[in-house]
C-alpha cells in the first residue's frame, strides 16, 4: 500500500490564537481559560486588551491544563499552582540541559 | 479480545468501595502521570490506571465489566452473548477492538451512540505520537513513518480497531521536545465537528560526539600538551563533515573554541554554533625520548601555575 507523503506543521505556524481558538484546541472551556489567564498561568501577549491573544506556547500549557484537570479533577486555583511550577521544573530542566552539553563527556 | 484485570491496576479487591477505587487511581495518578512523573513507562502505566478508573469510577460502566467475568490478564476472553444489548452499547466485532473501546462504547463514552445520534457536532480527538530522530536527521530533514492504532468507527457506526499509517516530512531544525502538527490526522468528528490533529512530539537520541544545547552544538576536542601550547591545526568532525580548526597558542584545557554556523540549523533561518571544548590529554606511555625531553623541560621551565596559591597564603599570615 502506498502511503502518501503527509506534510507538517510547526507549532508556530499557529501564529496567533484568539481564547476561542485556544478553547477550541485545548479543550478546556473559555471561562476556564479566563480563570487561568486571571490567576497568571497562561499569560495573553496582549494583557492589556480585551480581546486577548496568545501565542503557541499558551496552547502547550493549555493542553496540560487540560490533561491535569481531566486526570487531577483539580480546579481552577490548583491548577494554576500545578502549571505554575511546572513551568518552573521545565525552565530548571532546560537549564541543566544545556550546562550538561558544555561539561565535558569524557573524563580522562 | 485479551482481557485486563482493571482491578488488580488499581491494587485493589473486586469488592473495593467507590470511595477506595478513587484514592487508589490519585495515588498511582501522582505517581504516574506523565506530566508530573519521572517513572519510567510512566506514560504506559498511566494509561492504563486511567482506563481502570475510568471503567471502576462509573457504577454502570464498573457492573457491566464485572458481567465479563474474573479472567486472567491478557487471557483471550469474548463477552457474553447478550452483554452489549444488555448494556445498550454500540453494536460491536468483537475481534478487533479492546476492552477499553469496548467499554468506552457503553454511556458516557466520547463516541457514544446518543452522542453520535444528535445533531451536536462532536470533534474528533487529537493523538499524539513520538518520534525518535538522529541529530543528522535534525541537520538534513528526515522522513518518518508513523504507525498509530486507534478506536474509529465506521459508516455504519460499528467500531473497530485501525492501524494507520502516516509517512510525514520532518524539517530540518526541529529541536528536542519540540512538537509538529499533523492537521486532520487525528480521530474523526462527527455531525460537522472537526476532525482531530496528530502531534509530533520529537524526541532526539543521544548522540556519540555531539551534545545538543538550542541549535548549539557541544563537542569535547581532545589535543596533546604540546598542541595546546604551541597551538596546532587540527581536523574536527561537524554534521556537515570534517572541518579544520585552528587551535591557538597558549589553548587552555575547557576552552571553548567556537566554529560559527556548524551547529544545527534553525526552523526558519540561520543555524547555530558548533563548540569544541579544548580536553588537555597525557600520554600514558612514554618512549625513553619522549621521557627525556619531559623531564629537560620540568627541569627549565620556570612556569608555575600554583603562583595564586602561594599569594592567598602569604596573605592569610
Amino acid at each position: 500500500m502506498k502511503i502518501e507523503l503527509t506534510e507538517v506543521l510547526w507549532m508556530d505556524q499557529y501564529q496567533e490564537l484568539s481564547l476561542t481558538d485556544l478553547a477550541r484546541l485545548s479543550g478546556l472551556s473559555e471561562a476556564e481559560l479566563s480563570e487561568l489567564v486571571d490567576c497568571g498561568a497562561i499569560v495573553p501577549t496582549n494583557t492589556d486588551s480585551a480581546e486577548w491573544i496568545f501565542d503557541v506556547g499558551c496552547l502547550a500549557v493549555a493542553k496540560t491544563a487540560c490533561r491535569l484537570r481531566n486526570d487531577f479533577e483539580l480546579d481552577t486555583q490548583g491548577l494554576a499552582v500545578a502549571l505554575t511550577l511546572l513551568a518552573r521544573i521545565h525552565n530548571l530542566e532546560a537549564q541543566l540541559h544545556d550546562l550538561r552539553a558544555q561539561l565535558p563527556g569524557r573524563i580522562f | 479480545m485479551k482481557y485486563k484485570d482493571y482491578y488488580s491496576i488499581l491494587g485493589l479487591e473486586r469488592t473495593a468501595t467507590t470511595e477506595n477505587i478513587k484514592k487508589a487511581y490519585r495515588k498511582l495518578a501522582r505517581k504516574y502521570h506523565p506530566d508530573v512523573s519521572k517513572e519510567t513507562n510512566a506514560e504506559e502505566k498511566f494509561k492504563e490506571v486511567s482506563e481502570a478508573y475510568e471503567t471502576l469510577k462509573n457504577s454502570e460502566k464498573r457492573a457491566a465489566y464485572d458481567q465479563l467475568g474474573s479472567h486472567q490478564s491478557g487471557q483471550d476472553f469474548r463477552p457474553p452473548p447478550d452483554w452489549g444489548k444488555q448494556y445498550g452499547g454500540t453494536p460491536f466485532s468483537f475481534d478487533d477492538i479492546n476492552l477499553s473501546d469496548l467499554i468506552a462504547g457503553l454511556t458516557g463514552g466520547r463516541h457514544n451512540t446518543k452522542q453520535r445520534g444528535s445533531n451536536i457536532p462532536v470533534p474528533g480527538q487529537d493523538y499524539e505520537v513520538t518520534a525518535h530522530i538522529t541529530l543528522e536527521d535534525v541537520y538534513q530533514g528526515t522522513i518518518v513513518n508513523l504507525n498509530i492504532n486507534v478506536p474509529e468507527y465506521d459508516e455504519n457506526g460499528h467500531l473497530h480497531r485501525v492501524s494507520r499509517a502516516f509517512k510525514t516530512r520532518i524539517p530540518k531544525g526541529v529541536g528536542d521536545g519540540q512538537r509538529l502538527r499533523l492537521p486532520d490526522k487525528g480521530g474523526k468528528g462527527f455531525n460537522g465537528g472537526r476532525n482531530g490533529d496528530l502531534y509530533l512530539n520529537i524526541a532526539l537520541h543521544t548522540h556519540s560526539l555531539f551534545r545538543a544545547s538550542g541549535h548549539d552544538l557541544y563537542l569535547d576536542l581532545p589535543v596533546t600538551p604540546w598542541e595546546a601550547v604551541l597551538g596546532a591545526a587540527v581536523e574536527v568532525p561537524t554534521l556537515g563533515g570534517p572541518v579544520r580548526l585552528k587551535v591557538p597558542p597558549g589553548t587552555h584545557a575547557g576552552q571553548k573554541l567556537r566554529l560559527p554556523k556548524r551547529g544545527l540549523p534553525k526552523p526558519h533561518d540561520g543555524e547555530g554554533d558548533l563548540f569544541a571544548i579544548v580536553q588537555i590529554v597525557v600520554p600514558t606511555v612514554l618512549s625513553e625520548r619522549e621521557r627525556a625531553i619531559f623531564k629537560e623541560m620540568a627541569d627549565i621551565s620556570t612556569f608555575n601555575p600554583r603562583g595564586h596559591f602561594e599569594q592567598e597564603t602569604s596573605h592569610e599570615n
